[in-house]
């Protein structure tokens, strides 16, 4: 019951600063305070809080290597984009068909999931890793070779270019290839945003606390034992792995409906080890830290633009520091006895 | 943390108002300019940034637009849609009041859309993708586009009977060489040569030819066209003399620049024609003025980017004459002033003599076509 209290208490803080910061923003945003940097970068900043949260569910709390998360979010982008794209006419009520957009994005995303999941989830430790790897190079080639174009008389679908599909002079391009969706709507708003966000973490909070999420961690914390008490290995570790996928989905939604265009290139390496480095320096296991540490990481080199030349080397050193200060042992000894007295509670919870 | 953040950025705010104001508001015209300034792309962005602040400088000695200054602020991109949106927004954070990029094609789709909101004018050097300036009638261009690049080249190749078998090279995970190479297969339909090999690379691989002029060997092409960047060109070029492959090449735009690139021997490249609007050799007073400044300033010859770019400092001064602007005005009263003054000027740039703009906001140029004898440029 104590445990409950805590964690329950905890869960609060999290929404609680997220809702602060949404009421903080907009209370800016009314009495005209806010920069058109800071607008630009709000949606962004739910985009890869999502992302960060959603990892660290597999990262943190299933205890796997995943460096392919950024193929989550190209499907959930792509799929999400396509059907705004075709729907366009069918669909002219915006709320509506961003809505059904973000779920056709997760589903899509989960659905891969699965099917990575399946074959991948049976490896371990670095082969994980590698394999993830591969998945996401794997799912930005595919798209870039995708050509649809969409006339009067239904789609049309090629590999090699747009002239090979037959099409009206009429019928418009969906996808084209490497050059990827362009003229999606711009539906992506702040507020959508932060629901989204408060969504994902309702989500993954309420998971990692629940029966399912306890016996996720104990495959985490000892494979050997879990099993021996009928835990079903395959089955937990997949259903991590599945919502994570959705959820990475969702933040691709967001992020192709915030800008007019979209390229599979976005999504490659660097954006999956993007969103690891705000797992790990937020702290692995440690949601509220994901949702700090994204949120930091991705203003900073923005915020930083007038220092022009020196924002890249600045942002590296911060970086390091942030690991430093957050996994070097003398520097949790240090945090344990000065800071400890003035935050003892929240540094507890935070391990 | 979201307060940590304000404080961040207000302290940061206010360290740009002191950095960067020279001059007090609404004395100069103040003009922001986007690009990749690092990672992969960073060459186009940089020969942007040097000429755009070259021109600036020499618009300002020569006593400014209307009496005013301009001011001029690159912001990085690196090459990414979602930061070029970001950079976007810290210019208008800055009072930008003329956007003259952005320079590569993805991010100018984003920021085109951002800005037609904002009724920002807007005016691409490089960006060739027929979406950068479709997003409103703010957006207006520099370079050529690329359907009109292929048109072009199809044509050129048609009507002066250079071949008859036709093999194309050309990068399909980039926007520019596969736009060119889309309207030059539409095109080619009605040209007296038929392509007879279409092989694309991508940006993950290209460094090794060898299939691709293989399979253009074997159909038996007499002329690879090349709608790519020089420096994947110049390997072509390299790999198909050692494989004994010598077909005439054609080229585009973004060939400009392959007599500069290290290590590659320029003898190859002998009787490569390639359409251009601008080459840092010819031997015009302005082009002269230009290359030699630049030389001087930056230590390198200049590319065709640094030229388009150039030129859009002094299309911008045409129209903000012609439109009789005051460094008052703010940004969307500007807009619509230069919209309509953006019709009516004639520009002598370095990439054409005579440019004008009508309400499709494409430049009217005609492409020079040169060949390159005994490693220079020579019209044709």
């Amino acid at each position: 019951m104590k445990s409950w209290n805590k964690n329950f208490k905890s869960n609060c803080i999290t929404y609680g600063i997220v809702i602060a910061a949404f009421l903080a923003v907009s209370a800016l945003e009314s009495t005209g305070n806010l920069s058109s940097l800071l607008k630009g970068l709000l949606v962004p900043l739910c985009v890869y809080v999502i992302l960060a949260v959603s990892l660290n569910l597999v990262v943190g709390i299933s205890g796997e290597l995943s460096l392919g998360h950024a193929g989550f979010m190209c499907v959930g982008a792509f799929a999400s984009a396509f059907f705004s794209k075709a729907a366009l006419g069918a669909i002219p009520n915006d709320g509506l068909r961003f809505f059904l957009a973000i779920l056709i994005g997760a589903a899509f995303a989960a659905v891969f999931g699965v099917l990575i999941g399946i074959p991948v989830l049976r490896l371990r430790g670095d082969y994980l890793a590698i394999v993830t790897l591969a998945f996401g190079e794997i799912i930005k080639n595919v798209i870039n070779t995708f050509y649809i174009g969409m006339d009067s008389k239904g789609f049309h679908f090629s590999m090699k270019d747009q002239f090979s599909m037959g099409m009206e002079p009429t019928g418009t391009m969906l996808l084209s290839g490497p050059q990827g969706i362009t003229g999606i709507p711009k539906n992506s708003t702040f507020f959508i945003g932060i629901l989204l966000v408060l969504v994902t973490l309702f989500i993954v909070l309420n998971l990692i606390d629940s029966r399912d999420g306890r016996a996720i961690k104990a495959i985490r914390d000892n494979r050997i034992a879990a099993e021996s008490v009928g835990i079903n290995i395959t089955k937990y570790k997949l259903m991590a792995f599945t919502v994570s996928a959705a959820l990475a989905g969702v933040a691709g939604a967001l992020y192709s409906h915030n800008l007019a265009t979209l390229q599979a290139s976005k999504f490659n390496f660097n954006t999956s080890i993007l969103a690891l480095v705000f797992v790990v320096l937020g702290g692995i296991g440690n949601i509220r830290g994901s949702v700090i540490a994204a949120v930091v990481l991705t203003a900073l080199p923005e915020l930083l633009r007038s220092l022009s030349d020196y924002r890249m080397l600045i942002y590296s050193i911060v970086l390091i520091a942030m690991m430093l200060f957050n996994w070097a042992p003398r520097a949790l000894e240090w945090r344990e006895r000065y800071l400890g007295r003035f935050f003892k509670k929240s540094v507890k919870e935070g391990k | 943390m979201k307060k940590l953040i304000r404080f961040a950025s207000i302290a940061c705010a206010s360290a740009m108002l002191f950095s960067t104001t020279a001059f007090a508001e609404g004395e100069t015209f103040k003009i922001g300019s986007i690009g990749p300034m690092t990672g992969a792309a960073a060459t186009y962005g940089n020969a942007v940034m040097n000429a755009i602040q070259l021109a600036v400088d020499e618009v300002n000695e020569a006593g400014g637009v209307n009496g005013a200054m301009l001011e001029f602020n690159p912001q990085d991109d690196e090459n990414d849609a979602e930061k070029s949106v970001n950079a976007y927004n810290t210019l208008k954070d800055w009072g930008m009041q003329m956007l003259l990029g952005t320079v590569t094609s993805a991010p100018c789709i984003a920021v085109s859309a951002e800005a037609a909101n904002d009724n920002m004018f807007l005016l691409t050097p490089s960006g060739s993708a027929v979406e950068c300036i479709a997003a409103g009638d703010n957006a207006f261009r520099v370079c050529f586009s690329d359907p009109d690049q292929g048109t072009a080249s199809a044509k050129y190749i048609g009507e002066n009977k250079l071949a008859e078998k036709v093999a194309v090279i050309y990068d399909s995970s980039d926007v520019y060489s596969a736009g060119i190479y889309a309207t030059f297969q539409a095109e080619a339909a009605n040209q007296p040569f038929e392509i007879v090999a279409a092989e694309a690379f991508t940006a993950d691989s290209k460094t090794d030819f060898s299939v691709q002029l293989q399979k253009a060997k074997d159909a038996g092409a007499d002329l690879v066209y090349m709608p790519i960047y020089y420096n994947e060109a110049s390997l072509i070029l390299t790999q198909a003399d050692a494989m004994g492959f010598a077909p005439k090449w054609f080229g585009v735009d973004g060939m400009d620049g392959i007599l500069t690139v290290e290590g590659f021997d320029t003898a190859l490249a002998e009787g490569l024609m390639l359409l251009t609007p601008f080459s840092a050799d010819a031997q015009d007073d302005l082009t002269k003025n230009f290359v030699t400044k630049y030389e001087e300033l930056y230590g390198e010859e200049p590319i065709q980017f640094a030229a388009d770019a150039y030129d859009g400092v002094y299309i911008i001064k045409a129209a903000l004459e012609k439109a009789g602007a005051t460094p008052d005005m703010d940004a969307s009263a500007l807009c619509d002033a230069l919209k309509a003054a953006m019709t009516e000027i004639t520009v002598d740039g370095l990439t054409g003599a005579g440019m004008t703009w009508d309400e499709t906001r494409e430049p009217s140029k005609e492409p020079k076509a040169v060949v390159i004898q005994d490693g220079v440029y020579v019209g044709m």
